[in-house]
């Protein structure tokens, strides 16, 4: 299973916290609202009952007042609420409603005090002062509480905490929205280092040297070091693999010397024999060492092309002319049909690639019979053709045998290495063209043809 | 037949229970048996037409209207007086029966379009506004300028002591709810109340319960001026006859505007029978044309606040005279102004 994308991951997180901040910023609007609600109702309910309180007078030994207008006007301000108010002198009571609760604790004279009760079936908010008249034999507590229903706070703050669970949304979504686009900034270095790591080519193992933010230094400088060390790794066993080529050809040319030598001395014909089979068994060890050569060669010049005009037709007529003395042991022909075709690349590389396929053709064809090279151009491509008439490629699928030490179905009793097709193909591919093998119209023969890019 | 009275002997013996006079009484007898019981300060010739009107889209219901004063709608319905609908033109006490938990509630779309002025807690509904006027006789003021402000009219009434001896007639606010409302409102408002009420109160007023009587006796010439009259009966009557011999003014620097207002009490049964009525009676209110009703839409009250009398707010200060100590106050003011012996 895969994991969660971090762009994901991290969308979701800033999310969550969003939402998180959403719900607790909604909680404490609507708190915050109703509480302002009630404090302002408790204001307006203290002023009331302050105003009434102010008209208290004696006259007579009696305790007089008369209820202000505003003092109940000012009450419809909040919302339709129901009002009820109490006036005691003491334990009498002077007006307004008999049963409303009395306050719970005794107030100081002169300061507001506030209770939650019910009345009639609703809750109410009550405000309560008190104050001292003097009326007959000595100062009498006379207390004013005026109380309200609490509709209209509690509508107040539904409503404003609608408002804020609206605005809480909102700011929920634009948060979300955010989030994604600040996950997919911080994520983008990361992009566009693997971007530019998946558009180098299979051989390209130089470091990256790209600004990266701090935290991608690690995995660049890592990314480096590996690239590094592989590096150091393939060019190692291309140094071992080219010294123990050259190692191993040194002493098989003194093996040939010495058994040609001996083919001279000797008489006897079954030696004789003997003595060119091993010969012709060094020559093909050496061979095969020679083609490891090229393949390191191939490998180590691909990593970093030169890039000189080379004319396909020159190459094709120096190649022939130094393989004609093998062609001619076995009376084959070479033919070159060429026309000029200047193509930008390696010429040690090219003529590499060509001579080993030409000795393939060679080592393949029957005596006495002609291998034809032509050079000619079509359309943007120049175009090498060795055509021979041996037994052609065989049965088998024809791109396999471009693959390492792979050789046709049809190959007895010739011995090869299987690295002549491999070098050609690995040389026209770092040149950015092709190698194309197929059976000859006839059905007997092969023509292989390196295609490249015209300069 | 049995039913209407069975309804009659109910509604006799909750009269007798709750302690109220009966001004007038009416039954409608519809097709079933449901009886709609409503209890109205507005007489039944005003009231007629919206009760027929309503039985004929329910013509099952019975209706029995009961017309009684304002403060005795008052005590009967504190009294736990049984009634389906309460209509009154005394603000204060309505609001005080919707304050103190004699109402219950009713939420319609009809109710609904009502503007915030009109409704409160969804237990009172205003469905008129109407204002109080000053009705004179043509006759009696003959070579006299017609008073457009209070100013006006407490000059006039010092300069023709003897004109109007004996001639003015208001409400005495004692008994009339109506009355006592107009008079505290205006008190309020204006400080010529208060010099108007001793100017009256030196040329021995004649003192009324309600406004009919004050309008008959101007129109047959026994008042020069009838102070705070209920402007959609003074109008009700003078479109029925007076041949201009009845002429009403509107005082211009304040006007009191009273919003006749419905309750279903919290005894009532026929909830949703009365509710209906509700709705038509605020459908009327917000009709546009006066139409040939009885009684005047809200539409000009909802007008007043840009000429600066709006309808008398419905809100908790309407309690404030209806305190006993400030009621006492006030009428010991009153009194004190008007009966100068």
């Amino acid at each position: 299973m895969r994991s969660w994308s971090i762009g994901r991951r991290l969308t979701l997180l800033l999310a969550g916290v969003a939402a998180l901040l959403s719900v607790l910023s909604w909680g404490m609007v609507t708190s915050l609202a109703q509480q302002a609600a009630e404090r302002t109702q408790d204001n307006v309910l203290a002023a009331s009952a302050t105003t009434i309180a102010e008209t208290l007078r004696s006259e007579q030994g009696e305790v007089r007042l008369e209820l202000p207008y505003s003092a109940f006007s000012m009450l419809g301000a909040i919302g339709q609420d129901r009002v009820f108010y109490r006036v005691a002198a003491g334990p009498d009571l002077l007006t307004g409603y008999e049963d409303l609760p009395a306050p719970a604790g005794l107030a100081t004279p002169g300061a507001v005090s506030f209770d939650t009760d019910t009345y009639g079936g609703e809750e109410i908010r009550m405000a309560t002062i008190t104050r001292l008249v003097l009326a007959g034999p000595g100062p009498v507590p006379v207390t004013v509480s005026v109380a309200q229903t609490r509709n209209g706070v509690a509508r107040i703050s539904a409503e404003l905490s609608r408002t804020a669970a609206l605005l809480s949304v909102a700011f929920f979504v634009v948060a979300v929205g955010l989030s994604a686009f600040a996950a997919r900034a911080s994520l983008r270095p990361l992009n566009e280092i693997a971007a530019a790591v998946s558009r180098r080519g299979p051989s390209d193992l130089r470091p990256l040297r790209r600004p990266a933010p701090q935290e991608l230094e690690p995995l660049l400088s890592s990314l480096n070091r590996l690239m590094d060390r592989l590096g150091q790794s393939i060019r190692r066993s291309e140094d071992f693999i080219a010294e123990a080529a050259h190692r191993v050809r040194t002493p098989l040319a003194t093996v040939r010397t010495q058994a040609e030598i001996a083919l001279r001395t000797v008489g006897d014909e079954t030696e004789k024999h003997r003595l060119r089979g091993i010969i012709r068994a060094v020559d093909e060890s050496s061979r095969s060492a020679g083609q490891l050569l090229d393949h390191a060669t191939v490998a180590f010049r691909a990593e970093d092309l030169s890039r000189d005009p080379v004319d396909l037709a020159d190459l094709a007529v120096q190649t022939a002319a130094a393989l004609e003395p093998t062609a001619a042991m076995k009376d084959i022909r070479l033919r070159v049909e060429a026309e000029p075709a200047q193509v930008m690349g390696d010429a040690v590389l090219l003529d590499n690639a060509l001579r080993n396929v030409l000795d393939n053709a060679i080592k393949y064809s029957p005596e006495d019979t002609t291998v034809v090279l032509r050079v000619d151009t079509q359309g943007r491509e120049a175009r090498l053709t060795i055509r021979d008439e041996g037994p052609g490629l065989g049965d088998g699928p024809v791109e396999a045998l471009t693959e390492r030490f792979r050789r046709g179905a049809n190959t007895g009793g010739i011995v090869g290495s299987g690295l002549g097709l491999t070098i050609a193909r690995d040389v026209l591919q770092a040149h950015g063209g092709r190698l194309h093998l197929q059976t000859a119209e006839e059905g007997k023969g092969t023509c292989v043809t390196l295609a490249l890019p015209l300069s | 037949m049995r039913h209407a009275c069975l309804a009659f002997v109910l509604t006799l013996w909750a009269a007798l229970a709750a302690a109220y006079e009966v001004e007038d009484h009416r039954l409608y007898p519809g097709t079933g048996e449901a009886v709609l019981r409503i209890v109205s300060t507005a007489d039944l010739e005003v009231f007629e037409p919206y009760l027929l009107a309503y039985q004929a889209s329910r013509p099952a219901l019975s209706i029995d209207y009961t017309v009684v004063s304002s403060a005795d709608l008052y005590r009967a319905l504190r009294g736990g007086a049984a009634f389906d609908l309460a209509l009154s033109s005394a603000m204060d006490l309505q609001f005080r029966l919707a304050n103190d938990g004699f109402a219950r509630p009713h939420r319609s779309d009809a109710t609904a379009a009502l503007p915030d002025w009109a409704r409160w807690r969804d237990l009172i509904f205003a469905f008129t506004a109407e204002p109080a006027v000053v009705v004179l006789s043509t006759e009696r003021f003959a070579g006299l300028t017609v008073p457009e402000t209070r100013q006006d009219l407490i000059t006039l009434l010092r300069d023709h002591p003897d004109r109007f001896r004996g001639a003015v007639g208001t409400y005495d606010v004692r008994d009339s709810g109506l009355g006592y409302l107009f008079a505290t409102q205006e008190a309020r408002s204006t400080d010529a109340y208060w010099r108007l009420s001793e100017v009256m109160g030196r040329l021995d007023p004649q003192l009324y319960c309600c406004s009919g009587q004050m309008i008959d006796d101007v129109t047959e010439g026994r008042l020069a001026l009838a102070y705070n009259v209920l402007g959609s009966y003074a109008a009700e009557r003078l479109a029925r006859d007076s041949g201009g011999r009845v002429q009403i003014l509107r005082m211009q620097d304040y006007a009191n505007v009273m919003l006749r207002t419905a309750i279903i009490p919290a005894t009532a049964q026929q909830v949703e029978a009365a509710g209906g009525l509700i709705d038509m009676l605020a459908r009327l209110g917000l009709r546009d044309a006066p139409d040939d009703w009885p009684l005047p839409p809200l539409g000009q009250g909802g007008d007043a606040p840009f000429t600066g009398f709006g309808p008398i707010r419905l809100g908790p200060a309407l309690m404030v005279y209806l305190d006993p100590l400030n009621r006492r106050a006030f009428l010991t003011e009153w009194e004190n102004a008007m009966e100068q012996r």
